[in-house]
């Protein structure tokens, strides 16, 4: 068996009312260390309210190579875009 | 620079897949770690940026040196803040080369077995304080001006760690600065101290951008895949031009007679170092080549115990957690 630590991907939330964002990643032996790691790591000058941790293996990941066929359906659907719509100056701001 | 004498070699794969590839870098399109690219761009990558954070690393050893006798509580802490960061920045580098199907583990093992290597700068002694001065000044300096360059390399993860270190970057070169500047306007005795620092680490400093690029053919394809983003006289020339009113504010002067205000090219012209030196301390004939890889592997293997213990730990508290479900 491996005496590797496991890799965890690391979270943080800058401040309250953003949404968590992938800073980076580290190796810790269980969640707990992973998380006073990402403290020690990732957030020495303030740039965190929040930590979360994953365990590199447990996230799934879209491939580069179905990029076309992920993604083709919104290309050809400009009617989703609001600026797609015409509409008279004279009825004001919508 | 920190990473120093990387050569990449010629690829001979799918020409179509090759030329899909240089058109993205020509497009400034950031390469990611599921992108297809050339074996020679990945095993490229992973030598340089492996190499970097080794020099992250290993750059805590002269450092280190002398936490325990800073001058001042409070330059102790700011030296224990700076050591701490260069630990992330070699984090946030393993990191990265990890992307690349490389384990951090395996990148410390070749270091070990000196199979890979570290900047040559950090087998050059810290004295006494001034160098921690000098240190974080010219050597933190020069380490900017190249890493500041490659936040603009086209692979991903390299260009945030990258973007990420030179953020926690500029409070090292400005803390040495400040140290060197005390002495600097200090007693006689402590000038002398700041006025030796320089002259033993200026052309250690201007070494670590590598030889002059005439001699360096090598970095051709690393400059056409943007791993290398400006060359090696080109970065140094800009290290050189931005120290010399620096040197000058402290009233010190730099080791080399050939300083000049050069017109015509609007930059100092500067004598090279002595690249006999240099080739021979990257052989690992330098002045602490051994302290230093035996420092590194004595930590790795003293601290195995601690590992192995906290992974046990880890995976039997896993294990009762799911015999619990």
């Amino acid at each position: 068996m491996s005496k590797e630590w496991p890799l965890w991907e690391v979270f943080i939330r800058g401040q309250h009312g953003l949404s968590h964002r992938h800073v980076g990643s580290l190796h810790a032996p269980d969640a707990e260390m992973a998380i006073k790691n990402a403290r020690d790591v990732y957030t020495r000058r303030n740039e965190g309210v929040s930590i979360w941790v994953v365990e590199a293996q447990h996230i799934a990941a879209s491939s580069p190579e179905e990029k076309g066929p992920l993604y083709e359906p919104s290309n050809s659907k400009v009617y989703r875009h609001p600026t797609f719509f015409d509409i008279p100056e004279e009825v004001g701001h919508m | 620079m920190y990473a120093q004498m990387i050569t990449a070699e010629a690829s001979d794969e799918d020409p179509k897949l090759l030329e899909e590839f240089q058109a993205r870098i020509d497009r400034d399109e950031k390469i990611e770690p599921k992108d297809w690219m050339p074996m020679a761009y990945r095993k490229t990558l992973i030598r340089q940026i492996g190499q970097h954070a080794h020099s992250e690393v290993v750059g805590q050893l002269p450092e280190g040196n002398w936490i325990t006798r800073a001058p001042t509580l409070e330059r102790k802490a700011i030296l224990l803040a700076k050591v701490q960061d260069e630990a992330g920045h070699g984090l946030y580098l393993y990191s990265a080369a990890e992307t690349l199907g490389v384990s951090r583990d395996e990148l410390v093992e070749l270091l070990h077995e000196g199979k890979m290597k570290y900047s040559s700068i950090f087998n050059y002694p810290t004295l006494n304080w001034a160098d921690i001065g000098a240190v974080g000044w010219l050597v933190d300096g020069a380490a900017i001006v190249n890493q500041v360059a490659l936040q603009r390399t086209s692979y991903g993860p390299y260009s945030r760690a990258m973007i990420r270190i030179c953020k926690e970057e500029s409070f090292h070169a400005r803390q040495g600065y400040h140290a060197i500047m005390q002495m600097a306007f200090g007693t006689p005795a402590q000038k002398a101290m700041a006025q030796d620092a320089v002259n033993r680490l200026w052309f250690p400093a201007i070494m670590m951008f590598g030889p002059s690029d005439s001699e360096s053919v090598h970095s051709e394809q690393s400059m056409t895949w943007k791993i290398k983003v400006r060359s090696n006289d080109d970065l140094r020339q800009q290290f050189v031009d931005q120290t010399i009113p620096q040197i000058e504010y402290l009233g010190l002067d730099l080791p080399d007679p050939g300083i000049k205000w050069n017109e015509e090219r609007g930059h100092y012209d500067y004598s090279d170092p002595d690249w006999t030196e240099f080739f021979n301390v990257i052989k690992g004939k330098g002045p602490c080549n051994v302290d230093r890889l035996n420092d590194r592997t004595n930590a790795w293997e003293d601290g195995a115990w601690v590992r192995d213990g906290l992974l046990a730990h880890g995976r039997k508290k896993a294990a009762a957690r799911t015999a619990a479900e």
